[in-house]
């Protein structure tokens, strides 16, 4: 998948007929205009792409790609997409779900097609909220939170997705900002470019049910000091003055000020995504505001086997060392007797 | 071949070897039915065991079974009572002391009737006597100590040396009926190839219980049973777990597309899965997936791709898929799904049989939910009717359920071998790129089936899921669109009455009584009918394969007869079903919930009592 485009595709060739029906302001039409962007530049025909989704309002989006789709049912957008992508490779899976899709009602589906590697692009809007259900709370909000159904609070631990992914074998982990669509599109584009399953939390506003909730991290007055944008082979460091990075002081992420105590940028981390080993990437991944900057970007990118591609090595090795070649061979295999 | 002061000739003879779940039973039992097969009988099987893999040895509860009927005549059931008993254990006696005919064989090993096991049986100190079976021709053969004697000078573990006692008594049954042992032991090399011990002491054992037979005395009378008049033609073995795997097989050639199964591991379909998985040399993509709604779904998505998707279970995994059945049915992609039953509900029986399932077929799922509904009625016939609900899931843009059962799935007979020149083609209604706007949910004007476009074509991207959509694939809740797709699609399914042959009278069309049965009762009532005929009563037999849709003569066939008498392994579910779609008739029901198939006596007793008006 080559940077040059081929297909000469604009955004507006992926915009489907559909009206899109997601509330004004929501955080779901930066990533579809970002979704859109990202497929116009990648090297790759257009009917090539399947969006897959399940349920809620991050699944709608399949709608409004003008691309072959598959809406599916709740929590399911997992297995069909790895339906898909067993069935045939060739085609490029994009599975669209949310935080109540993929960890609550879906989570089964969601943990085995990391453990398995299926190549699909798994795209999880987390918004911390139920919002086609009104405002209930979802698997991955904050304690404590007052929601319709927690009218007293939550009194549950949250999943952290990127934790979630990496404890489950995963490969691939990146995370971005539905209205940063920069970081969205460079993002995205990785994605598409790795062969596994990837998982990319993209942190979504909910203006209706949640609205706020990652203001400290995300609004264009907090972010630079409060997010780290993770690019590997760079050291880490972050803040509006560049003058803050983290560093490793027993087996324990510590953020630090350059300068400070004789802390250069010599002493940071320098991102490896790369590296098999997941306790950095864990780390990283579960960072949390306020103790640490939330981190942003391609957080784990391991090249491992495909279980689609397994699956068709598979097949070459069966079918050149197998003399049934059809169905007549195979009836007429084993133990059979002619009756005169 | 020694000896043999009395022989029987008999048309059939039904043998059942019994022992503790551990003992291997049902490969002794495999070997003589293929045995037998191979030497022209016709034969029908039937596993019978219990759902632990190693319950309590020694317990009623704990016994495995398998039975096998062998005749000179065709043979259509496994046989209501066994003439010969091989009981491994005191257990296996009181287990199957109600199904001997009298005057039945019992070949037992002496050794295992001690005291204590005797006692774990639950008889007090004579079995024989305690259930009465004193006049039957009682072979006590120490297979044990016989065993040891004969693998003594061999350097093998005390534990191989008892796991062969099987053979022994395979041995025994085969002088018995005068079989040849090549075909065991032929088996033996290649399974024990690798532990060359094993074979040896295996085929030792086996001809020690031949010899061991032949020098006794007691073991007379023998058996010979001729072969069968069977059609010209090449046959093989075959339960209904292969038939049903080969079945889809043979409609994804015929069809030009790659067969897919997405499923779950659950007793008793698993078979199919595990047979498919080894198809990978005719390109099968099989998947064990998480859960079984994961099965389903996986299955849903290869559909999508232009796959012929199948997913097997049994009855607790048709629930469970209930939600992705319906997602097949909104957004009409071809899809089989084979409920393998079992009893129920919840966990139930796992390795009985029962017909209860089909309500949950037909009616199982939310909203306006039309789904086509196939039931095989022997083993074999699954290869058949795994191909139809194939053919038609294509042909009609539609899921398909297909009902087997642990009877049809485990059970195995002599199959004549098709040729797939002959098997019926199968039409893909796939969309093709025009200059006009894709529609998908455009329909046949004929069949009403919408047509399939692939992904990965140009100029038909689409987007299809479990929302109410347009013709065109929109989304929409408008009120008169949603009337109209759902009356279509139920309209489609009752058009596959088109594919459905007429139901077929066994027996004259008009008469007294017809005895009507769907799925797997076939071989029962058929024999329980022609035996009736042949006892001068004027009964038919009428046996359904098409539950939805029903075949459009049904109403023309019922007519002709005075009582209407419907027979089911459940409380009445298809009896129901027919007083909804054909209610101008009465229906008597004869109803059996043992987890069991019918007997053949059982079902002519009540028809006789019903005629007699008893």
């Amino acid at each position: 998948m080559a940077e040059t485009n081929n297909n000469q595709y604009v955004a507006k060739d992926f915009k489907s007929d559909q009206e899109v029906r997601w509330c004004p302001g929501c955080g779901d039409h930066g990533i579809l205009a970002s979704l859109q962007k990202t497929m116009a530049e990648l090297d790759i025909p257009k009917e090539k792409y399947v969006f897959v989704s399940g349920i809620g309002c991050s699944s709608r989006l399949p709608y409004y790609m003008n691309t072959y789709g598959f809406h599916g049912i709740h929590g399911r957008a997992a297995a069909i997409a790895t339906g898909i992508k067993i069935a045939n490779p060739e085609l490029m899976v994009w599975e669209m779900t949310g935080d109540g899709d993929a960890l609550a009602i879906g989570g089964n589906h969601f943990i085995h097609a990391i453990r398995r590697n299926i190549d699909i692009k798994i795209i999880l809007f987390n918004n911390e909220i139920y919002g086609l259900t009104k405002g209930q709370y979802s698997p991955t909000s904050k304690k404590g939170l007052v929601t319709k159904t927690s009218p007293y609070g939550t009194i549950e631990e949250s999943f952290k997705i990127g934790e979630l992914t990496i404890g489950a074998h995963g490969r691939f982990f990146a995370r971005t900002v539905d209205y940063n669509l920069q970081l969205s599109n460079e993002v995205y584009k990785e994605a598409a470019k790795f062969h596994g399953t990837a998982v990319v939390e993209v942190i979504q506003n909910c203006v209706i049910f949640n609205d706020g909730a990652f203001d400290a991290f995300t609004s264009k007055e907090t972010r630079d000091d409060n997010t780290i944008v993770l690019h590997h082979g760079q050291p880490m460091i972050f803040g509006k003055n560049r003058d803050k990075g983290i560093i490793l002081v027993n087996l324990k992420l510590k953020v630090v000020r350059l300068g400070e105590g004789g802390i250069t940028e010599k002493d940071l981390l320098v991102h490896d995504a790369h590296e098999p080993n997941p306790g950095i990437h864990y780390r990283l991944a579960g960072m949390t505001y306020p103790d640490y900057p939330v981190a942003m970007g391609v957080i784990r990118a391991i090249n491992d086997q495909t279980y689609d591609g397994a699956m068709l090595e598979q097949h070459v090795r069966v079918q050149a060392a197998s003399e049934i070649k059809s169905v007549d061979d195979l009836l007429m295999s084993g133990s059979t007797w002619k009756v005169k | 071949m020694g000896n043999r002061s009395k022989v029987i000739e008999r048309d059939t003879v039904v043998i059942r070897f019994s022992g503790d779940s551990g003992d291997g039973m049902q490969l002794t039992g495999t070997l003589f039915s293929n045995t037998s097969a191979l030497f022209g009988h016709d034969i029908s099987t039937f596993p019978d065991y219990p759902a632990e893999i190693r319950a309590p040895q020694g317990t009623v509860g704990g016994v495995s079974g398998f039975q096998v009927h062998i005749g000179h005549k065709l043979i259509n059931t496994p046989g209501d009572f066994t003439d010969v008993l091989v009981a491994m254990n005191p257990a296996a006696v009181r287990a199957n002391a109600r199904w001997l005919k009298t005057g039945s064989t019992i070949i037992y090993d002496s050794d295992n009737f001690t005291e204590k096991h005797i006692l774990r049986a639950g008889y007090k100190s004579d079995p024989f006597a305690e259930d009465k079976l004193d006049s039957m021709n009682l072979i006590g053969a120490p297979i044990t100590s016989m065993v040891k004697e004969a693998l003594k000078d061999m350097e093998i573990d005390p534990k191989t040396v008892l796991r062969t006692k099987n053979m022994f008594a395979l041995g025994m049954v085969y002088w018995l009926f005068d079989s040849k042992l090549k075909y065991t032991e032929d088996f033996i090399e290649e399974k024990f190839g690798k532990k060359p011990l094993v074979a040896e002491a295996n085929s030792k054992v086996l001809r020690a219980g031949y010899y061991y037979a032949e020098t006794i005395e007691a073991l007379t009378p023998s058996y010979h049973v001729s072969p069968a008049p069977i059609a010209k033609g090449t046959y093989r073995n075959i339960n209904g777990n292969q038939a049903t795997a080969w079945g889809f097989l043979a409609a994804a050639e015929k069809a030009g597309l790659k067969l897919f199964i997405g499923t779950y591991p659950i007793t008793p379909a698993t078979g199919i899965l595990e047979e498919l998985a080894l198809r990978k040399d005719l390109g099968v993509k099989s998947l064990q997936a998480e859960d079984e709604i994961a099965g389903i779904c996986t299955a849903i998505g290869a559909s999508f791709t232009g796959r012929l998707a199948v997913t097997s279970t049994s009855g607790p995994g048709l629930a469970l898929k209930s939600e992705g059945l319906n997602l097949a049915v909104m957004t009409e992609l071809p899809l089989v799904v084979i409920d393998v039953q079992r009893g129920g509900p919840s966990t139930g029986l796992p390795t009985k049989t029962e017909q209860s399932d089909l309500w949950q077929a037909l009616y199982g799922r939310n909203g306006e939910s039309p789904v086509p509904v196939l039931a095989a009625g022997t083993p074999s016939d699954c290869f058949t009717f795994a191909f139809q609900a194939a053919k038609i899931a294509i042909e009609f843009m539609t899921p398909v359920i297909l009902l087997t059962d642990s009877y049809l799935a485990n059970g195995s007979e002599t199959w004549k071998i098709p040729s797939m020149k002959d098997m019926p083609s199968i039409k893909v209604p796939y969309a093709i790129k025009t200059d006009t706007e894709y529609l998908p949910y455009e329909r046949d004007t004929k069949n009403l089936a919408r047509t399939w476009a692939i992904p990965g074509t140009p100029g038909l991207e689409h987007r299809i899921g479990g929302l109410e959509k347009t013709i065109k694939g929109s989304v929409s809740y408008t009120p008169e669109n949603h009337e109209y797709m759902v009356r279509m699609r139920d309209e489609k399914v009752e058009r596959i009455v088109t594919e459905v042959p007429d139901l077929e009278v066994t027996g004259k069309k008009k008469g007294d009584m017809l005895v009507i049965g769907w799925g797997s009762t076939y071989g029962h009532i058929y024999t329980a009918v022609t035996e009736l005929q042949e006892e001068g009563y004027k009964v038919s037999a009428a046996h359904f394969n098409y539950i939805r849709p029903l075949p459009k003569n049904t109403s023309q066939v019922f007519s002709g007869f005075g009582k209407l008498v419907v027979c089911e392994l459940n409380t009445g579910q298809f009896a129901n079903y027919l007083r909804m779609k054909q209610q101008k008739y009465t229906y008597h029901q004869y109803n059996r919930l043992q987890g069991l198939p019918f007997t053949v006596g059982e079902i002519k007793d009540y028809c006789k009592k019903l005629l007699e008006g008893k």
